[in-house]
C-alpha cells in the first residue's frame, strides 16, 4: 500500500503537467479577458463601481433585438437549406460524400473577408448581377445595404456549419431504420416527421449554435453589407473599442450582456438535445 | 389454403450482375417458408421484392391475387422484421412498438391495449417504459417483432433476425418464433444461412444458390431427397459421388453397379449420386456387404462418431454410433432407398468452348491464346475445344491465364469439382481440384494448352 501511493502521485503529477499548455492559454486568453470584461463592465473610467454602463446600453435595445431577430432568420434559412442537402450527402457514395465535403468546404480556403467584399461587388448597384437583370431589361433592385444582404451574408459564410453536423449526425442513421418505419406505414411526410427529425435533433442543435452564434455577434458582414443603416451589436461593440465613440466600459457591458443572452438561447436550444440517445444509432 | 404470395417470373439486376435470374414461387397462406441459401444468392433479395424496398426487372409480384409491382412498402400488408432489428432509438418499447397504429392514427386505448397484449406475447410484459438501448440482444429483438406483428400483417417478413444472438438465446428464439407463428396464423417468411434452423423451424423449405431457386420442399424432402448436388452439401452432410446412370434403378459408382429407386435419367447418363453419412451401417466384412473399405480417421463428435473409410478410391464419411479402429476392414451396407440419384450441376463431363484461329498455329478463346503447332488452319477458321476438367488447373490470379468466379466446390470423394464462371464470355467451365477454394470469390485457372482438342467447325447452324 505504501509502495504504491508514490507511483500514483507520480503519474497524477504527470497529468497536471500535460496540461499546464493548455491550462495557461485558457487562464491568459480567455479567463483574464473576461475578467476584465467583467470588471470593466462595472467600472467608470475613473476605476469607481457602477450601473451605469448597463444604463447607457438600455437605449440600444432595437439593436440588440434586430442582431437577435436576423441571425434567426439566417439560422432557419440554413437549417431549411442544410437539413436536406445533409440529408441527400448522407445517403450518397463514401465518394459522393467525399465530393460534397470538398465542395462545401471549398469556399471556406479563401479569407472571410474577400468572399465577403465579393459580395458586395455582386450586390451593387452596378454590380453584376443587376447588370445581368439589365440585360432583360429588369431592375436595377437596390440589394446592397439592406437587411436581406446582411441575411444573405450570414447564411452564406455560416451555411457550412450547419451541413457538416447534420450531415455527420445523419449518416449514422441506419437506412435500415427508415426503411422499418415505411414498412410500419409511413410516408414520406411521417419518415421525416417521426424519425428522422427527432433522429437529426444532435446534429440541429450543433449546427444551429454554429450559425446563430458568430452570426448574432458578426460586424464584418453588417459593416459591408447592411451599409451604414444596418448596424448589429458587433458592430455597436466595435466602435466603443475601436471607433469614434471609444468607451470600453460601456462596450464591456455590451459584451457582457451579449454573452449572457446567447448563453440563455444556448441553454434552450440545448434542453433539445437528449444526451440518453447517443451512441443508440448503429 | 389460398396462395397469399406469388412471384412470377422475376429478374432484378445490379450493376450489370443478376442476382434474381428467373425466380418463381408461390406461398401459402398460414405457412412457416424459409430460404435458405449461402450469402449473396439472392435470398435477402427477394423478401427486399415481397417488403417492396426493391422493384424488380421484370416479372411480377402478386399479394393475395393482386399485383403489387408498383405498391410502395408502406401501403403493403406486409411488415419486416430487420437484419438488425433497427428500432428507433429515440422511442421507448412502447412507443416504437406502438409506431405502426399511431400512423394508422388508431384510438389511443385501442393503441395502448394492442401494444400491451403483443408485448405479453413476446414475454416482454413490463417492458414498455424502457429504452430499446437499454435491452439485451433477444430482447430488442422481441421488440421488433412485436413491433412488426402488432400492425396484424398478413406476412411477416424475417431477414435473419438471430443472426447477431448467441447459440444458446437462438435456439429459445426459434422455439420462441415457432410458437408465435402458430399462435398468430400468420404467414412467416424467414431468411437464414443456417440450414438447421430452416429444418427445424419450417413448414417448407426455399433453397437458392446464385439467384437461381434449387430447390423449393418440405425440410424433409430437401434433407431425403435433395434435387441436386449443391441442396445435398448445403443441406447437412453427404457422400456426394460421380455415378453412371445404366439404365432405370440401376447405378454405378465405387465400381458396383446396384439397384437404387430413382429413374428417368435416361440410359448410360453421367449423374451424382448423395448417400447421408448417418444411412451407412458398418459391419465385419463378409459376403453380404456391399461395398468394402479400410478406416481412416475417427472423430468422436458427441452423439456419434464421424469415421473416413476409404473405399473404391472414394474417402466415405460414416456416421455411427459404434467406433471402429483405425486400418480396421470394415463392411459398408445401404439400401436402395439411401442411394440419392441427382442431375449433374454442370452439363456433360468436358469443357466444350467456341474458339478461332487468329494466327498461324494460334488458336483464340474466352479471351486468351495460345499456339500449336502445325496446327494447319487458316486464321478466320471457328473450331470447337474440347477442354477436359482435369487439364484445368487452380493457380494464384497473377499467374493465371484467367481469372474466373468459383461458384460451386464439391468434395466428390476423391478431388473437388468445381464450376466457374467467365465473366466476359459469361460461360460457366467444369475443373477438377485437389485443393480447396473459397465459394464465391475469383480464382484464377491456367489450362494445360497442349492437351486441349482442337476441331474445325464445319458448315453454318
Amino acid at each position: 500500500m505504501t509502495k504504491a501511493a508514490p507511483v500514483r502521485r507520480k503519474r497524477k503529477n504527470t497529468a497536471i503537467l500535460t496540461s499546464v499548455p493548455y491550462l495557461a492559454w485558457m487562464i491568459l486568453f480567455t479567463l483574464v479577458p473576461l475578467a476584465m470584461v467583467i470588471w470593466f463592465a462595472f467600472t467608470t473610467v475613473g476605476g469607481e463601481f457602477t450601473f451605469d454602463n448597463f444604463m447607457g446600453v438600455a437605449k440600444y435595445g432595437k439593436v440588440f433585438f434586430k442582431s437577435i431577430y436576423l441571425s434567426f432568420i439566417a439560422t432557419a434559412v440554413c437549417l431549411l437549406i442544410g437539413f436536406p442537402v445533409g440529408y441527400l450527402m448522407s445517403r450518397m457514395s463514401e465518394a459522393g460524400q467525399r465530393t460534397m465535403n470538398m465542395l462545401i468546404m471549398l469556399p471556406m480556403w479563401m479569407s472571410f473577408l474577400l468572399r465577403t467584399y465579393a459580395w458586395m461587388t455582386l450586390l451593387e448597384r452596378e454590380g453584376l448581377i443587376n447588370r445581368f437583370f439589365g440585360i432583360f431589361g429588369i431592375g436595377p433592385f437596390d440589394m446592397i445595404n439592406t437587411q436581406g444582404a446582411v441575411v444573405l451574408g450570414m447564411v452564406y459564410n455560416y451555411l457550412p456549419f450547419m451541413i457538416m453536423p447534420l450531415h455527420s449526425i445523419m449518416i449514422k442513421i441506419d437506412r435500415s431504420i427508415i426503411e422499418a418505419a415505411q414498412d410500419l406505414g409511413a410516408n414520406g411526410w411521417n419518415v421525416l416527421l417521426k424519425v428522422l427529425l427527432p433522429l437529426s435533433v444532435p446534429g440541429i442543435v450543433t449546427g444551429v449554435t454554429m450559425v446563430f452564434v458568430p452570426s448574432v455577434s458578426t460586424f464584418i458582414i453588417s459593416r459591408m453589407l447592411g451599409g451604414g443603416t444596418n448596424l448589429l451589436i458587433g458592430d455597436l461593440i466595435e466602435q466603443q473599442f475601436l471607433g469614434s465613440v471609444y468607451n470600453p466600459n460601456v462596450g464591456s457591458a455590451m459584451s457582457l450582456i451579449l454573452m449572457v443572452m446567447v448563453l440563455l438561447i444556448m441553454g434552450v436550444i440545448n434542453h433539445f438535445d437528449d444526451g440518453d440517445m447517443e451512441g443508440m444509432l448503429i | 389454403m389460398s396462395k397469399i404470395i406469388e412471384l412470377k417470373n422475376i429478374v432484378l439486376s445490379y450493376e450489370g450482375d443478376r442476382i434474381l435470374d428467373d425466380v418463381s414461387l408461390s406461398i401459402e397462406n398460414g405457412q412457416f417458408v424459409t430460404f435458405l441459401g449461402p450469402s449473396g444468392c439472392g435470398k435477402t433479395t427477394t423478401l427486399r421484392i415481397i417488403g417492396g424496398f426493391l422493384t424488380p426487372d421484370s416479372g411480377d409480384v402478386f399479394f393475395d391475387g393482386k399485383r403489387i409491382n408498383d405498391l410502395p412498402p408502406h401501403k403493403r400488408e406486409v411488415n419486416t422484421v430487420f437484419q438488425r432489428y433497427a428500432l428507433f432509438p429515440h422511442l421507448n418499447v412502447f412507443d416504437n412498438v406502438a409506431f405502426g397504429l399511431k400512423i394508422q392514427k388508431l384510438p389511443k386505448d385501442e393503441i395502448r391495449q394492442r401494444v400491451l397484449e403483443m408485448l405479453e406475447i413476446v414475454d416482454l410484459k413490463g417492458f414498455d417504459k424502457r429504452r430499446v438501448n437499454r435491452l439485451s440482444g433477444g430482447q430488442q429483438q422481441r421488440v421488433a417483432i412485436a413491433r412488426a406483428l402488432v400492425n396484424r400483417p398478413k406476412v411477416l417478413l424475417l431477414d435473419e433476425p438471430l443472426g447477431a444472438l448467441d447459440l444458446k438465446l437462438r435456439k429459445d428464439m426459434q422455439i420462441e418464433l415457432m410458437n408465435i407463428q402458430r399462435k398468430t396464423g400468420v404467414t412467416f417468411i424467414y431468411v437464414t444461412h443456417d440450414q438447421e434452423e430452416a429444418l427445424t423451424m419450417s413448414d417448407m423449405v426455399l433453397v437458392m444458390k446464385d439467384g437461381v431457386i434449387q430447390q423449393y420442399a418440405t425440410p424433409e424432402d430437401i434433407y431425403n431427397e435433395p434435387k441436386n448436388a449443391f441442396v445435398a452439401d448445403f443441406i447437412g452432410e453427404s457422400n456426394i459421388f460421380d455415378a453412371v446412370m445404366e439404365e432405370d434403378y440401376r447405378v454405378t459408382f465405387c465400381g458396383k453397379t446396384m439397384v437404387c429407386e430413382d429413374g428417368g435419367f435416361g440410359k448410360k447418363r453421367p449423374v451424382d449420386v448423395v448417400i447421408r453419412p448417418e444411412d451407412i451401417d458398418l459391419a465385419e466384412p463378409g459376403a453380404d456387404t456391399a461395398l468394402v473399405g479400410e478406416v481412416r480417421s475417427i472423430i468422436f463428435k458427441g452423439v456419434h462418431y464421424e469415421m473416413t473409410i476409404h473405399c473404391g478410391g472414394l474417402d466415405w464419411m460414416v456416421h455411427s454410433t459404434d467406433a471402429w479402429p483405425v486400418g480396421a476392414k470394415v463392411g459398408l451396407n445401404f439400401g436402395p432407398h439411401d442411394i440419392h440419384v441427382m442431375k449433374r450441376l454442370f452439363e456433360g463431363s468436358e469443357n466444350v468452348l467456341e474458339g478461332e484461329v487468329t494466327a498461324e498455329d494460334t488458336v483464340s478463346f474466352l479471351g486468351c491464346e495460345f499456339e500449336r503447332e502445325n496446327l494447319g488452319l487458316e486464321p478466320g477458321t471457328k473450331v470447337r475445344l474440347t477442354v477436359s476438367p482435369k487439364d484445368i488447373e487452380v493457380v494464384s490470379s497473377d499467374h493465371a491465364d484467367m481469372v474466373v468466379f468459383l461458384e460451386s466446390l464439391i468434395y466428390k470423394g476423391d478431388y473437388n469439382e468445381l464450376i466457374v464462371y467467365n465473366y466476359e464470355k459469361g460461360k460457366s467451365l467444369l475443373l477438377h481440384s485437389y485443393l480447396d477454394q473459397q465459394v464465391a470469390t475469383d480464382i484464377g485457372i491456367k489450362f494445360k494448352f497442349d492437351r486441349i482438342g482442337i476441331e474445325e467447325v464445319t458448315g453454318v447452324d
